[in-house]
């Protein structure tokens, strides 16, 4: 995929989330900690080049809520910021690329601390397969089928493919 | 950072630079969760935490429970009134029953130094250090530490004036190594009776005169008079020790309006400090109290949880 690609995905996607929640009114949009931040804030500024109104834009490290503590070294990689209460709200989860869904499970546990979603959708750049737990993603920029042991990079210069180091 | 086994929080020398950066990086990271509308994450899910307090304490064992329940540790207290202490059994047959009991970590506090270190030999759990005698108290160092980064950011040339009873501070011991560390400029300030008895080695400057000290000074840190030593007449009267090294109200009036004043707890309102000028906005004594949790979160979380090495436990204390 290249850069453009990725934008034309990120309208198309914006497009979709406006669709299916009925415009942006209760929509607001958390991306994941690190891949994902830059990601939400292009769906969001795509919803408000269409709508003509923003939406909140969070950040969220899902790190305290992994399951994988002592399998590898796991410490927060950034503070979390969500700046308004997801009570009520369609929560869009907004990660770069979707594996094996552990990550977005941590996510939905997280939210909930915050308080109780109407909903909560998740839209990812590059859906990879390979999932572990029964979740998948209501946005897709494109999915790619991958081996296990390939690594997606997303990037500036667009979506790239490369073997595990 | 490597991986590793089980470690521990001795000491501020358990501690370089980038290993403080870092853990001060990862208490944002925990402040934040106590602002949740439900402060608890599930990190330490399964972890159980002993309690060893043969002193007294009542905000760092509170602020360690609050911690290490935010994360979701299970805790098990350990009154020594009340236990086997009392029957004489000995710190390690104590630290080996617990341990047999299957406890991830330890945190202990005693009247003799080095007591947290030789608690690492009778036990597999990870051992943190909440005060030993005149020694250290690493986590009272990084919430202090934290504090002040939150108001100055980065403390490289930032002077710290500590004030005192210097000779029997484990937290005056810790703070000035903690400070030095992050490149502050550390001035200690109390009466030859209440220095050590040698200063070789301390990353310190030292003054007798308050005044002198306080002019460009950007913290000014009072240390809690230990009253209960005052029968061995270290200082002549405690009316005399506040007019010559206490924050009086005519002090404090002419700190820079940026400095801060802090205070580990618990005050003795007109001996270190001058009633009226603890509950100035300069005070941030609440907020180091606040912070003590969450720098605590941090603590338990990378030596519990994280299975990351931040702690080198090769360097010995000083």
């Amino acid at each position: 995929m290249s850069a453009d690609d990725v934008s034309r995905a990120v309208r198309r996607m914006a497009h979709e989330i406006l669709e299916r929640n009925h415009g942006a009114d209760q929509v607001m949009v958390v991306g994941m900690q690190t891949g994902g931040v830059a990601l939400a804030q292009a769906i969001a500024e795509a919803i408000e080049n269409i709508e003509g109104t923003g939406v909140p834009v969070g950040t969220l490290d899902a790190t305290m809520h992994r399951d994988d503590f002592g399998l590898r070294p796991v410490v927060p990689e950034a503070v979390t910021d969500i700046p308004v209460d997801p009570s009520g709200r369609v929560v869009v989860i907004v990660d770069d690329v979707l594996f094996t869904g552990r990550t977005v499970r941590a996510a939905m546990d997280a939210i909930h601390s915050y308080g109780r979603p109407q909903a909560i959708q998740l839209a990812v750049m590059v859906d990879r397969g390979h999932r572990e737990l029964p979740i998948r993603p209501d946005y897709v920029g494109k999915n790619l089928p991958t081996r296990i042991d390939e690594i997606v990079d997303v990037n500036d210069e667009g979506v790239d493919l490369g073997e595990m180091a | 950072m490597r991986q590793r086994g089980p470690h521990h929080l001795l000491s501020m020398a358990d501690l370089d630079r980038d290993g403080i950066e870092q853990l001060l990086n990862l208490t944002e990271s925990f402040a934040e969760v106590g602002e949740r509308p439900i402060p608890k994450v599930p990190a330490l899910r399964g972890k159980t935490v002993a309690w060893l307090f043969y002193e007294d304490s009542t905000r760092t064992r509170l602020s360690f429970e609050t911690a290490a329940k935010r994360l979701s540790a299970d805790t098990m207290n350990f009154s020594v009134s009340s236990s086997s202490v009392n029957k004489g059994e000995s710190l390690r047959d104590t630290i080996e029953t617990i341990s047999a009991m299957g406890i991830d970590g330890i945190v202990v506090r005693h009247s003799a130094a080095g007591v947290p270190q030789q608690v690492t030999q009778w036990t597999e759990a990870s051992v943190i250090n909440a005060g030993d005698g005149w020694h250290q108290h690493p986590t009272q160092c990084l919430l202090d530490l934290f504090t002040a980064r939150t108001h100055f950011g980065d403390l490289e040339g930032r002077r710290i004036t500590i004030v005192g009873d210097i000779r029997h501070s484990r937290v005056a011991r810790s703070n000035a190594l903690g400070f030095a560390t992050m490149g502050a400029k550390v001035t200690l300030v109390a009466p030859p009776s209440l220095l050590p008895s040698s200063l070789e080695g301390w990353p310190v400057a030292v003054c007798h005169n308050l005044d002198e000290a306080l002019e460009d000074t950007d913290i000014c840190y009072l240390l809690r008079m230990q009253l209960e030593r005052q029968k061995q007449a270290v200082v002549p009267s405690l009316r005399e020790f506040h007019n010559e090294y206490g924050l009086t109200v005519a002090r404090a009036d002419r700190l820079r309006s940026d400095a801060l004043i802090m205070h580990p707890g618990p005050m003795n309102r007109g001996v270190e400090i001058a009633g009226e000028v603890a509950e100035r906005p300069q005070a941030v004594i609440g907020e180091q109290v606040a912070n003590g949790v969450s720098v605590r979160m941090a603590v338990l979380f990378l030596l519990l949880g994280s299975g990351l090495d931040v702690v080198d436990n090769n360097r010995i204390a000083a």
